[in-house]
């Protein structure tokens, strides 16, 4: 069948690209973060190592003068491996350091703390700043302490966090496919079970599926529901229409069939009896076409749904052989039944009435005290019922002839029939999956087969 | 035996009647279900005739409730379609069921099919000859030893025996042995009253032919 896609994969896809773009946000957030927090590190040690020289400098002879603490630099290396340069200043002129690092610097108020990013030697660096004043003497002067560091280490670190953001993103993001997979499968599961529920059932089942659907199911389960209720209200007004069509056509056809053989018994005249006998000849004729058509109706309207029910062929076949026993009994005909047990599958009410229909051709064609042969056996892939009699056989026509409706053999003239018989047999053998053969006896009569893949 | 037809088509049923009492059986007719079950409170029969649509129901239904408190075979009538009917029918626990227009020979033939099935209904033991024949289950002996009679040699004896001691015309007998597809000519009347002759002359009975006017049946 030809589908618009599948909305699980849909749903499968739409989901993954919600948690794509979810990761590379968060991935992204998260980097930042890390470099923010690690440049404000960095910031504060060098905040603090500028102002741990600033309380270093002292005056000495009106002099300013500075002993480098060490420990200053060495908090600077807890960070990393990174270059450090340091320059300190009195009103402009260099005391100690590196001058380059402060050159677009403007040093900070006496008292604040100034941090910039620079570049020396084509290198990145972040630099601190701090002014303090000091009295030299009777002078106030004001000293600034630059510290700058290279952010190799700050880099490394944010780097480092980046990359194990990255990771767990990556690693969200596939547990999410995988989850958005798994949420569209199941978010569908109802769907499949409602599918499941009508594909299990029998064609004959046409009651409303009874599943209690998800809210959004609901509306499908409905007209679902509703159209099986269409269906089988109209399948049957059709077996009643046929079974009312029979009951209008027989029931005047028996009352006057009746009421001639009465009469056939009431009159003397051998010219009247004989009227009489075309009478109930015609009613035969015309009640066995009627009964055939409608049979021919049934059968065509229940062939479009053959059960997949086991049955036993030589249960068909006796109960047929049952059935026709009293009829055949008026001729003195016998019906041997030779049955094997043979399982086929299909409708039981489908193959006994094609059976019975062949059954009943024997009898009516067979010779007083002959006999009728049923037989039932497996044979291969194949089960078997075949129908042999000691008619005036078929003739010279070829077989196809016979099971085309209203045709019937040169051989039957004289006897009553509409010549639907084995077009009915033939119908329900075909539904079947299976063959009807016709052969004529050796010496006399006829011989139908009725061959059905085996269950 | 004594028959119940239910059946709402007046002429239909009088026809019916008329041939099952030709064949010396009682017939009581009730037209409803509503008839039938009152026939059914104040009698005993031995099998019952039911059409399937009748004015006050269906008779599968009657049928179906009828088989919780009796054990009487029934045998339905149906103008219905043959497969669909077959299935409702026998479904009920009908014994057999025949369909409309049929022909008195078959339903004589598989009422008495039903019967013998079923086994409970009471002989009705004639004497032919030294043999009894008895005319419920259809067999003719002499003493424990069964003549075995074809069907037809059957219905021939039968006919013959309910015309105590009457003359029967070939043309007689071709109507009572007439059915739905099989005719009968004046030849096969003749063998088939050779065949019973030889088989009753065992018994002690004989079978007169009456020149010109049929045969008689002496059964002593």
């Amino acid at each position: 069948m030809k589908t618009s896609g599948s909305i699980s994969r849909r749903l499968t896809v739409l989901l993954a690209c919600v948690a794509a773009l979810l990761s590379v946000l968060s991935w992204s957030m998260v980097t930042s973060f890390a470099r923010q927090a690690a440049e404000r590190t960095q910031d504060n040690i060098l905040e603090a190592s500028a102002s741990i020289i600033a309380e270093a400098l002292r005056s000495e002879d009106g002099e300013v003068r500075l002993e480098l603490p060490y420990s200053a630099f060495s908090m600077l290396g807890a960070i990393s491996e990174d270059r450090v340069f340091y320059h300190v200043t009195q009103g402009g002129a260099t005391l100690t350091g590196t001058p380059a690092i402060s050159a677009d610097f403007v040093s900070p108020a006496p008292g604040q703390t100034r941090l910039n990013t620079t570049t020396y030697q084509d290198e990145p660096l972040r630099v601190a700043a701090i002014t303090r004043v000091i009295l030299a003497g009777a002078n106030r002067v004001a000293v600034t302490v630059y510290v700058g560091q290279t952010r190799y280490g700050v880099s490394l670190i944010a780097n480092d966090l980046s990359r194990t953001a990255a990771l767990l993103s990556i690693a969200f993001f596939t547990v999410a496919v995988a989850l958005s997979a798994v949420v569209a499968r199941t978010s569908l599961h109802q769907i499949n079970v409602i599918a499941e529920a009508v594909a299990r059932r029998g064609p004959t089942d046409l009651r409303p599926l009874r599943q209690t659907p998800p809210q959004e199911l609901a509306p499908l389960l409905q007209s679902l529901n509703r159209l099986i209720d269409r269906l089988s209200r109209s399948l049957r007004q059709s077996e009643d229409f046929i079974a009312e069509a029979a009951h209008r056509i027989r029931t005047p056809l028996a009352t006057v069939r009746a009421q001639a053989e009465v009469a056939l018994h009431s009159v003397d005249d051998v010219t009247e009896k004989k009227r009489m006998r075309q009478i109930i000849r015609a009613v035969d004729e015309s009640s066995r076409s009627a009964g055939q058509l409608l049979d021919h109706a049934t059968v065509a309207y229940r062939s479009e749904n053959i059960p997949d029910t086991a049955i036993d062929l030589a249960q068909i076949a006796s109960t047929a052989t049952a059935a026709l026993q009293p009829t055949a009994d008026m001729k003195d005909i016998d019906i041997h039944l030779d049955a094997n047990t043979a399982m086929v599958r299909g409708d039981d009410v489908l193959l006994e009435s094609a059976l019975r229909n062949v059954l009943d051709n024997a009898v009516k064609y067979s010779p007083p005290e002959t006999s009728v042969t049923v037989r039932v056996r497996t044979a291969g892939a194949s089960g078997e019922i075949t129908v042999s009699d000691s008619g005036p056989g078929l003739g010279d026509e070829p077989f196809e002839k016979y099971t085309e409706r209203f045709q019937r053999g040169k051989n039957a003239e004289g006897t009553v029939g509409s010549g639907l018989g084995l077009t009915i047999a033939r119908d329900v053998v075909l539904a079947h999956q299976g063959r009807i053969e016709l052969t004529n006896n050796e010496g006399n009569g006829t011989c139908v087969s009725f061959i059905l893949p085996r269950a | 035996m004594r028959y119940l037809l239910v059946e709402d088509n007046q002429e239909l049923a009088e026809a019916v009647v008329n041939r099952i009492e030709l064949d010396g059986h009682a017939v009581d007719h009730a037209g409803s279900l509503a008839e039938a079950s009152d026939c059914l409170a104040a009698a005993d029969y031995d099998l019952i005739l039911l059409d399937v649509m009748l004015p006050d129901g269906d008779g599968r239904d009657f049928l179906a409730a009828r088989r919780d408190v009796s054990e009487t075979p029934v045998i339905v009538l149906t103008a219905r379609s043959q497969i669909s009917d077959r299935v409702g029918a026998l479904d009920q626990g009908a014994d057999d069921y025949i369909t409309k227009p049929f022909d008195f020979s078959e339903l004589e033939a598989r009422c008495r099919a039903v019967l013998r099935r079923r086994g409970g209904a009471a002989r009705n033991d004639v004497a032919v000859g030294r043999a009894t024949f008895d005319m419920t289950n259809g067999t003719l002996a002499i003493g424990d030893e069964i003549i075995d009679l074809r069907n037809r040699e059957l219905r021939l004896l039968e006919v013959f025996v309910r015309s105590k001691g009457g003359i029967l015309s070939k043309a007689a007998l071709m109507d009572r042995m007439f059915s739905y597809d099989a005719e009968i000519t004046e030849n096969a009347i003749e063998v088939y009253v050779g065949r019973l002759r030889k088989k009753l002359g065992h018994a002690g009975a004989r079978i007169e032919t009456v020149r010109g006017v049929g045969y008689r049946l002496h059964m002593s």
